[in-house]
């Protein structure tokens, strides 16, 4: 599988060569953007095996924070006391965004890990409609519904030596694609090692995982918190790429999207949330000339039902065990996680 | 001291739709262990069918509210017929997954048929509200709580005092035990979401009228019902109940004294202080589900 992955970066880096059309280029670097963000919830929903419904208030969190430290901001927080920030270089902002977001899937993590199933699912969506609402109301420090715009794009800046501004798209795209390279990366290497494997074991066996030892919670946790810094870093993109954020970014909607990508390309696997992202990012655009949006989601719902219905593993499960078939079967079984070989049987309650 | 006591009236008038929101909810998840995202769904739809029935079709705004229940067990059943029996047995996020499809689906086709303009539905009821010493409250209002508080009582009754009541019981019991002793599971799954959907859509009718019907009225409906069921304990009918009415002081108050931009947040704070402190629910005796 190793060559298929070289190969398929091969050629996302080769497109800004061979396509001109600016907005293609736009489509690729914001669906680009969603499947980070459903690489990162994948983590914890394939490889844990935990529904996680709030996803978006990492991304949000993620945007938020990084806009306003390039921005700069100035509250009171009552009682005298206020918090005034000088704009920050986007590069520092854009990883402060990381780590807000990665202490918010410490903190969410800390309180909703001590319940599983619906209750988990409950809790996450309640946290994610808690930030929608202090961005909606917090107005000194978020704009609320008026918007935080102007938002600086990625910039290098070397004193007295260099200094571009990257407005236009094809920078942006080749940034997208350098930090989704990374999160794939930095996913690999997670699920393929010691944690990873404990990560799945406690998926299929929880009560089995801990008592031959695995510290459940500990290691939720930091799966939680892994996959919300990447979440963060998807929303960071977003807000240097389009610029402006508002609340709406924390809809239940997007977290419904990046399930479905995650769901149609196949939970606990790698390329799943890549092959999901890039056909819902895509889809819509063909869609377009022919659906309205209400109907398009309507399209969107009916996939996700048929999914679960007649292809419960998800795209990339499917298509490479029609492979193996034909190859031998250790071979597939040599390399757990990658491309996972092997259908993923979720838990049962 | 005046202030106060409209807040109260206001909290236990607007307690009655959300206990009513929360029974819904929590049935199903308790008889079936499916969280049902089209809740909030069935909670628009109902105020649709009944601004269907009374402002084109010019219908009696009672026997509309009527019918508009009919609708909604009907198309609860209908629901349950195509995406529930088919994954019987499926784990929880399996159908958490199908249902959050149908909630998409039922959605957009309601903002597809009746575009996005609020509409409103005019009522029989007079506009000089029922004044009691320093309290007023709407005549609206009062029918909308005393027939929240009915419909309460009556599926109450149908669970306790029916066959079909203690079938669902034994079904909530053990449901294998239950299929054993020559319980129709599929009717039993049948007859709860039904019965789940068509308390939903009676508050998205009863609400309606005193509120806008918009398309995503439903949205922050089914959140709220999902904060009221995890107070009460998931699959716990008083709880719920109960619940309703906690959530409905909370909020009122909270908008009243703290602040009224977060008033729609209250639910959600108290939702993650509950599973702080009492992550099984407030009412619970039993150990969690899940």
């Amino acid at each position: 599988m190793r060559w298929l992955e070289w190969t398929f970066l091969a050629f996302l880096i080769s497109i800004p060569l061979w396509v001109t059309d600016q907005y293609f280029i736009h489509i690729l670097i914001t669906t680009g953007i969603f499947v980070i963000a459903a690489m990162s919830l994948n983590l914890l929903l394939g490889y844990t095996g935990q529904l996680s419904l709030g996803h978006v208030a990492f991304f949000g969190i993620g945007a938020y924070a990084s806009a306003l430290l390039s921005l700069g901001f100035d509250v009171s927080l009552g009682g005298g006391l206020g918090i005034a920030v000088d704009p920050k270089p986007v590069w520092l902002a854009f990883l402060a965004g990381i780590v807000m977001a990665g202490l918010a899937g410490w903190f969410i993590g800390k309180l909703s890990f001590k319940v599983r199933g619906a209750y988990f699912v409950i809790v996450t969506i309640s946290f994610a409609e808690v930030t929608r609402m202090v961005a909606l109301n917090w107005i000194d420090l978020t704009e609320g519904p008026m918007a935080l715009s102007s938002i600086p794009p990625f910039a290098i800046y070397i004193p007295g030596l260099f200094e571009e501004t990257f407005y236009k798209k094809v920078p942006n795209y080749y940034i997208m694609l350098a930090v989704g390279t990374l999160s794939y990366v930095a996913i690999q290497r997670t699920v393929g090692s010691r944690f990873g494997r404990a990560m799945i074991a406690l998926r299929e066996n929880e009560p089995l995982a801990q008592s031959v030892g695995v510290p459940v919670t500990r290691f939720l946790l930091l799966a939680a918190v892994m996959s919300a810094a990447i979440a963060g870093a998807a929303g960071g993109l977003y807000a240097h790429y389009i610029r402006i954020v508002d609340p709406d970014i924390f809809l239940f909607i997007y977290t419904v999207t990046m399930v479905i990508m995650v769901i149609t390309g196949g939970k606990g696997t790698l390329a799943g949330p890549v092959v999901g992202g890039i056909l819902f990012g895509i889809l819509p655009e063909l869609l377009r000339d022919f659906a309205i949006p209400e109907v398009q989601w309507m399209i969107y719902g009916l996939l996700m039902i048929l999914i679960v219905f007649f292809l419960p593993q998800g795209i990339v499960p499917a298509v490479t065990s029609l492979f193996a078939g034909r190859g031998t079967r250790r071979q597939r079984d040599a390399q757990p996680g990658v491309g996972g070989g092997q259908p993923t049987q979720s838990h049962s309650e | 001291m005046d202030q106060l006591l409209q807040h109260v009236a206001n909290a236990i008038i607007l307690g009655g739709t959300y206990a009513l929101l929360g029974v819904g909810l929590t049935l199903v998840f308790g008889i079936m262990k499916v969280v049902n995202f089209t809740h909030g769904e069935l909670y628009t739809f109902g105020a649709y069918m009944v601004y269907l029935l009374v402002v084109p079709l010019g219908l009696d705004f009672f026997v509309a509210i009527a019918f508009s229940i009919i609708m909604g067990i009907m198309l609860g059943a209908l629901l349950e017929f195509l995406l529930l029996r088919p994954i019987r047995g499926a784990d929880i996020d399996t159908t958490m997954l199908v249902m959050i499809g149908a909630w998409i689906i039922l959605q957009n086709a309601e903002q597809f048929t009746w575009s996005g303009i609020a509409k409103s539905i005019p009522t029989p009821f007079s506009a000089d509200p029922l004044v009691l010493g320093t309290v007023s409250v709407s005549w609206n209002r009062v029918f909308v709580f005393l027939t929240a508080i009915a419909m309460i009582v009556a599926v109450n009754a149908v669970i306790q005092r029916t066959k079909l009541g203690q079938a669902m019981r034994a079904t909530f019991q053990d449901r294998d035990t239950a299929m054993l002793m020559g319980v129709n599971i599929n009717l039993i799954y049948m007859a709860t979401f039904a019965i789940g959907s068509g308390l939903a859509a009676t508050a998205g009718a009863l609400l309606g009228p005193v509120f806008v019907v918009t398309p995503t009225m439903g949205n922050l409906a089914a959140l709220k019902a999902f904060a009221i069921v995890i107070m009460g304990g998931l699959g716990n009918f008083w709880g719920a109940a109960i619940g309703g009415f906690i959530l409905a002081f909370v909020e009122e108050f909270g908008a009243g004294y703290i602040s009224s931009g977060y008033r729609d947040a209250m639910g959600f704070l108290l939702i993650i202080l509950v599973l702080m402190y009492r992550p099984t629910g407030l009412f619970s005796q039993k150990e969690r589900i899940g």
